[in-house]
């Protein structure tokens, strides 16, 4: 076991390596440099700003010195932002996008599980057909859509929430972690509902109701730890999504998080503000894929088994 | 044994007989692919069918309510909203076919290929899928972009790039199955080459499942477009597509919802219609 995770974490390194030294290339061939959306700025000041930045030494050297700052965790200024470094930013800004981005995560994982479990438990009732008809039109209602329409609804109609804003308020976490949360949930349900609905049928599930298990003891126990199976894989890289920002959703209730500077720093050519996303979203899908693989060993021993191979 | 033969080739090619009879069994599904066939025929005629251009301004006219004249309403600048709906529409559904058929010729052959290889190459090709699978897709996007200019193509090949990771994953899992049964070991046997092997007995086999998988691939493209025209950088203005009216509808939602709701909900009736389609195929084919 420890030794699959050790090497799958020692695979991860070079990953990293790979997506970072991409990105760091792929930003620098793109033309334009940060500062040409400034007001014109002279030759001189501009090669100033160049210099001072170390934008005119050749790009090798300014991938060593990239390597060497972030050795030492230290992911430089941002050029749009003037007197902010990355670190900063990132630290600041992202304890935003975890408060929302956790909320919806939780939202999405009761009512996922819920409605996919009770969908399962009715499979040819009129109940679930009605909440497995409910779970497909929720991937049909993305953040952009769903969004604006709550907005539209319960804060310029009826009026129960601020429609923007992010204060103290818990209120105001409410219409964005349900806009972020609903197409997850809508996945975890559908996902949940059909592995749930085969493992209805196996034959453990039969020994344990003639056993004289109660209904409820089957379902909680028995074929909940199957059937969170699909849902755990699909979760570790959607919440590396959830929790690293949503551009859309901050955006549209005008949250200061993340997700916004995750879009901004790339319509910018702010390169180190890029780099510091992109590195924050990539150990975050690393991190998330082995907790996910993790959880997969720690519900079912047969997978725990394969790795300790 | 030979019966056995019999029964693998002759499962594979009623694949579309199969998906037929599929969505003939389910009302919903059926009532989903006439709300598609219908939409997307007006949108694709829409420079005849449109009542009018989707780009003559009318600024006198402003955002008016829907009316006779004007059955959805018209947006701040006095344009028709069903028109500029129904060439949005053209869009989104050119980018969603065309992006899905990019996405199943590279797939499937990215996948046969590595499955039919095996060994070190296989591994080292899943290796490439796996990290272009953990990139962070829309600032790839957006880099993209900005490296070559916004043009519609580009839209194509980069969502193109991204969905087809999932079909070569399951094009592979299926090559692999494929290649162990006894009759590509009597193909093999009789001389057939890689190639003809291919061609001949895994192309058809994994048919079915890219079926499937292409028709659910669809929303997904057509959901990732309206994403990156929401942000701004899909489809270009005055050229509309139905994740920008969404995009306009929600900035001027207060004062004119229809430009909001009108657009929202042809674009999730859309979504939903063709995600029920591709699971009656999925169920009535027994692929998953």
């Amino acid at each position: 076991m420890l030794k699959y995770f050790t090497s799958r974490i020692l695979e991860a390194i070079p990953v990293f390596f790979i997506i970072v030294t991409a990105v760091f290339f792929m930003v620098r061939f793109v033309p334009g440099g940060p500062f040409d959306k400034e007001r014109a700025v002279s030759e001189e000041t501009l090669a100033a700003l160049n210099s001072y930045y170390g934008l005119d030494e050749p790009l090798v050297v300014q991938y060593c010195s990239f390597l060497k700052n972030l050795a030492r965790g230290d992911l430089g200024p941002s050029f749009k932002y003037a007197g902010w470094s990355v670190n900063e930013i990132l630290r600041e800004k992202a304890l935003v996008s975890l408060e929302l981005g956790g909320c919806a995560l939780a939202i999405a994982l009761v009512l996922g599980l819920g409605v996919g479990f009770a969908a399962a438990a009715f499979p040819s009732g009129k109940i679930g057909a009605a909440l497995s008809g409910i779970s497909l039109v929720g991937i049909c209602l993305p953040a952009f859509v769903l969004g604006p329409v709550l907005i539209l609804i319960f804060c310029l109609r009826l009026n129960c929430f601020n429609a923007m804003g992010w204060s103290d308020f818990p209120s105001d976490i409410v219409l964005p972690a349900f806009t972020l949360a609903l197409f997850y949930a809508a996945w975890i349900a559908r996902l949940s509902r059909s592995r749930a609905v085969e493992e209805k049928s196996r034959g453990y599930v039969r020994t344990a109701v003639a056993k004289g298990c109660g209904k409820g003891r089957v379902y909680f126990v028995h074929i909940l730890r199957n059937a969170v199976e699909p849902v755990i894989s699909y979760i570790g890289p959607a919440a590396a999504g959830l929790l690293s920002g949503s551009f859309v959703v901050e955006t549209i209730f005008q949250i200061p998080g993340l997700g916004r500077f995750f879009i901004s720093s790339a319509l910018d050519n702010d390169y180190t503000m890029i780099m510091g996303c992109v590195m924050l979203y990539s150990v975050f899908i690393i991190a998330f894929n082995l907790l996910s693989d993790f959880l997969l060993a720690a519900v079912n021993p047969k997978i725990a088994k394969e790795m300790r191979k | 044994m030979k019966s056995d033969w019999i029964l693998e080739e002759s499962s594979s090619d009623s694949a579309f007989a199969k998906v037929w009879r599929a969505l003939k069994a389910d009302r919903l599904a059926l009532a989903s692919l006439f709300f598609i066939i219908v939409t997307a025929s007006l949108c694709f005629a829409a420079g005849i069918v449109a009542p009018y251009d989707y780009q003559v301004q009318n600024l006198s006219l402003g955002a008016t309510p829907p009316s006779m004249e004007h059955w959805f309403g018209t947006d701040i600048h006095g344009r028709d909203l069903l028109s500029r709906m129904l060439f949005g529409g053209r869009v989104s559904f050119a980018v969603g076919i065309l992006a899905t058929v990019v996405a199943v010729l590279i797939g499937t052959s990215y996948g046969m290929v590595s499955g039919m290889c095996g060994g070190k190459t296989d591994a080292l090709m899943m290796r490439i899928v796996d990290i272009v699978y953990s990139l962070p897709f829309t600032i790839f996007v957006i880099l993209l972009m900005m490296a070559f200019g916004r043009s519609l193509w580009l839209i194509f090949v980069a969502i193109g790039a991204v969905e087809w990771l999932t079909m070569a994953r399951i094009v592979r899992a299926m090559t692999l199955d494929i290649k162990s049964r006894q009759f590509v070991e009597a193909a093999v046997a009789l001389g057939e080459s890689r190639w003809g092997i291919m061609r001949r007995h895994i192309l058809p086999n994994v048919f079915g499942a890219v079926l499937v998988c292409a028709a659910l691939t669809v929303p997904s493209v057509m959901l990732l477009e309206a994403f990156l025209s929401f942000l701004g950088l899909g489809v270009q203005a005055p050229l509309p597509s139905w994740g920008g009216l969404v995009k306009d509808g929600a900035e001027y939602m207060e004062d004119a919802p229809w430009m909001l709701v009108f657009p929202a909900l042809f674009f999730s009736a859309t979504l939903y219609a063709l995600n029920r389609i591709g699971e009656a195929v999925s169920e009535g084919s027994g692929e998953k």
